[in-house]
């Protein structure tokens, strides 16, 4: 019973990191319909931007996340423009070109870390790291307890902003008639660049949560490659508080076969669940019908 | 001068222009190997491969093998078993080496085994565990220093029931390495009348890994013998310091990959403490041969450059040491021919700078020269501690011994 508690725990926080390393995905991917696929990579880019401010200048790591965070912005901005304008506008196959073209990406931006930072695995220092919380004979590792803290509020924040600015409604909007936006007078593609960057934006933070929860190495982004889109398709494309629930879900469900059934099943369970989950409501968990 | 000693002369001096120039077209002698420069295996690939090129300037800078200088043909086989074969089919058909190294670990290796022996060709093992033991090549030669199949879990399971073990918990990577290791270790815990109380296998791509320690920790195993790859070994200490192992650990390690390479030694710092871990190398006194400190001198200087482990002991030596193992090999056959060259390296003892080696006909070391150490007084974020002794003390084997082991585990993390 205390093992099952403790797997019960342990996959609440561990799901609440998978949301944070799918949050920006459910934007880009989920929203924007960008096969966004260089995602797990972006976010292994935060990660080693954390370590270097980490290991040379001794930024917390999650403060180091919120620095690096404006340059991602951009950076994801830049990304979707020669997106856009080498694939995206170029006719109705865009979405397997685009799907070349970020894998492309990926593999250059793991090419630039082996040269810059060599192939080793990195980490970073920090009080929270390395050390746990003790209630009675459980005790739940700090970094976990970070990752969860974050994901909640990143959750909270994206929601809001979603819902509740001019830009956050037009990134909506964008997602649901592209054309009826632009009989408003808005440049779709102008907000779906703005969008972008806010999807890359929070990989800034969410690589710092990477490389806290876990030594980071070059190739890192092949592991989250799936985990991340099974959870933004499992959740229902686009929905902030969807991603949250379906990475808690998926958390808690690979922890308790990781820790009661043996370890060699918990990779099944993530896509077993998906085909699951697609079967009985093919829109996600939290998508709407359309 | 007469106008015919001038033309002979002439014709001499051309003669000799002629003759020194067929000697330097000599082409080289071709090796050829792959080599994981990224992927999981990049970290230790890469320093394996210093080492061998060092080897290969040191060697040339004597003049060659055979008056022929010794080049290295390498591609990248990005850790990956399913990229080896067209690379080493590529290495043969098309750039046409002479001499063929295996990638370094196992699982890049295993697929090659069926094909140089199809070819009957002469293949150097770098550091890869029991992929000849189906196959049966008797032109295989392992670099490492396994020895015996049963004798690497032996000598761990001998140290933790010497210090009053008695159940036994696997842990194991689900990949081929650690799975020959985890087979192995079971018939020795069954020789050893010692009972599995845990016996798991985690996926590749396991990012946390605290329900499988806290899952261990519920079986209450005298010792945890753990079977990982790199990027696991550091989850599942960073795990096991967190969530706890219980009191009654005696001994915690055994076949920990990872914990060998000075990255993930300096980010894992005090959490190696008490680890009673396989090695290949340890700057312990009785550790150094002939070269071994020039070599260590040469490499220091170069891994920088190269951006690879900067301690390099675990691979790059032996890396070195088959080219030494070849060098001689060639030497004292006279030529490339890989039959009498194999025959030479069975029936001779061969001196390199990581000590004596002799073969068994399997290709795999007669002799059990893996180390068990143990991690002393380790502190964080500082790599060039463990370039002195005392920091990984040496248990076994009992002729390199320099001390004794500190027990329960929790007792020797601290």
């Amino acid at each position: 019973m205390d093992l099952l508690l403790d797997a019960v725990v342990t996959g609440v926080l561990l799901g609440c990191f998978y949301a944070a390393v799918s949050l920006g995905l459910s934007v880009a991917f989920g929203l924007l319909d960008v096969p966004h696929v260089a995602h797990p990579a972006f976010l292994v880019l935060a990660s080693y931007a954390v370590f270097f401010l980490n290991e040379r200048y001794g930024v917390d790591p999650l403060l180091a996340g919120l620095l690096i965070t404006p340059l991602f912005f951009l950076f994801g901005l830049a990304a979707y423009r020669l997106y856009y304008e080498t694939f995206e506008r170029r006719g109705s196959d865009a979405g397997v070109r685009g799907i070349a073209f970020f894998f492309g990406i990926a593999f250059i931006i793991e090419v630039l870390i082996i040269l810059q930072f060599g192939v080793d695995q990195r980490s970073v220092t920090a009080t929270y790291v390395g050390k746990a919380w003790r209630i009675a004979d459980t005790r739940i590792p700090f970094r976990l307890l970070v990752a969860f803290a974050v994901a909640a509020a990143l959750t909270i924040l994206l929601t809001l902003y979603l819902s509740r600015t001019f830009m956050g409604r037009a990134i909506r909007a964008v997602a649901q008639d592209q054309e009826a936006l632009r009989l408003m007078g808005v440049n779709p593609i102008r907000i779906k660049q703005w969008a972008f960057g806010i999807a890359t934006a929070v990989l800034g933070i969410a690589g710092a949560l990477l490389i806290i929860v876990a030594p980071v190495e070059p190739t890192l982004d092949r592991t989250y490659i799936g985990r991340t889109f099974c959870v933004v398709v499992m959740a229902g494309l686009g929905s902030m508080t969807g991603t949250l629930v379906a990475a808690i879900i998926l958390g808690v469900a690979e922890t308790i076969v990781l820790t009661l059934f043996g370890a060699s099943w918990a990779p099944a369970i993530s896509f077993a669940m998906l085909l699951g989950v697609l079967a009985v409501r093919p829109q996600g968990l939290f998508g709407r019908r359309s | 001068m007469k106008r015919r000693t001038l033309f002979g002369g002439v014709i001499a001096v051309a003669m000799v222009g002629l003759t020194s120039g067929v000697v330097a077209q000599q082409p080289p002698i071709k090796i050829g190997m792959s080599m994981p420069q990224t992927g999981g295996l990049a970290g230790g690939g890469k320093a394996s491969l210093l080492g061998i090129e060092i080897w290969r300037d040191d060697v040339n800078a004597k003049g060659g093998l055979l008056g022929r200088k010794v080049e290295l043909v390498v591609y990248d086989d990005k850790s990956s078993a399913s990229e080896t074969p067209a690379i080493y089919s590529k290495l043969l058909d098309v750039d046409k080496v002479d001499l063929l190294f295996a990638p370094y670990a196992t699982v890049p290796t295993a697929p090659l085994m069926p094909m140089v022996k199809q070819r009957g060709l002469l293949l150097m093992g770098n550091f890869s565990f029991q992929v000849n033991s189906k196959v049966q090549h008797d032109m295989w030669f392992n670099n490492a220093p396994w020895g015996p199949p049963d004798s690497w879990p032996d000598s761990f399971l001998d140290i933790a029931q010497k210090a009053g073990a008695k159940s036994v918990a696997f842990l194991s990577a689900d990949q081929e390495f650690a799975q020959n290791l985890v087979v192995i270790a079971r018939e020795v815990a069954k020789k050893r009348n010692m009972p599995i109380v845990f016996d798991q296998a985690y996926p590749p791509n396991t990012v946390e890994f605290s329900s499988i320690v806290r899952a261990l920790k519920a079986a209450k195993p005298d010792v945890v013998y753990v079977s990982s790859y790199p990027p696991d070994s550091a989850g599942i200490l960073r795990a096991v310091n967190e969530v706890g192992i219980g009191d009654n650990v005696k001994v915690f390690g055994g076949g920990m990959v990872g914990l060998q390479f000075g990255a993930v030694m300096e980010n894992m710092g005090s959490l190696l403490n008490g680890v009673v871990n396989y090695n290949s190398w340890l700057p312990e006194p009785k550790m150094y041969y002939e070269g071994t400190k020039e070599f260590f001198d040469k490499y220091t200087k170069r891994a920088v450059e190269a951006k690879v482990d900067p301690l390099g002991y675990y691979l790059a030596p032996f890396g070195y040491a088959s080219g030494q193992l070849v060098e001689a090999a060639v030497k004292a056959v006279g030529s490339l021919d890989q039959k009498a060259m194999a025959k030479y390296l069975h029936e001779h003892e061969m001196q390199t700078i990581v000590g004596p080696m002799t073969f068994g006909p399997d290709g795999e070391r007669k002799e059990n020269a893996v180390l068990q150490a143990q991690f002393r007084g380790i502190t964080d974020k500082n790599i060039e501690q463990f370039r002195s002794s005392g920091k990984q003390v040496i248990l076994f084997p009992e002729k390199l011994k320099s001390g004794d082991l500190v027990t329960p585990f929790e007792a020797a993390r601290n």
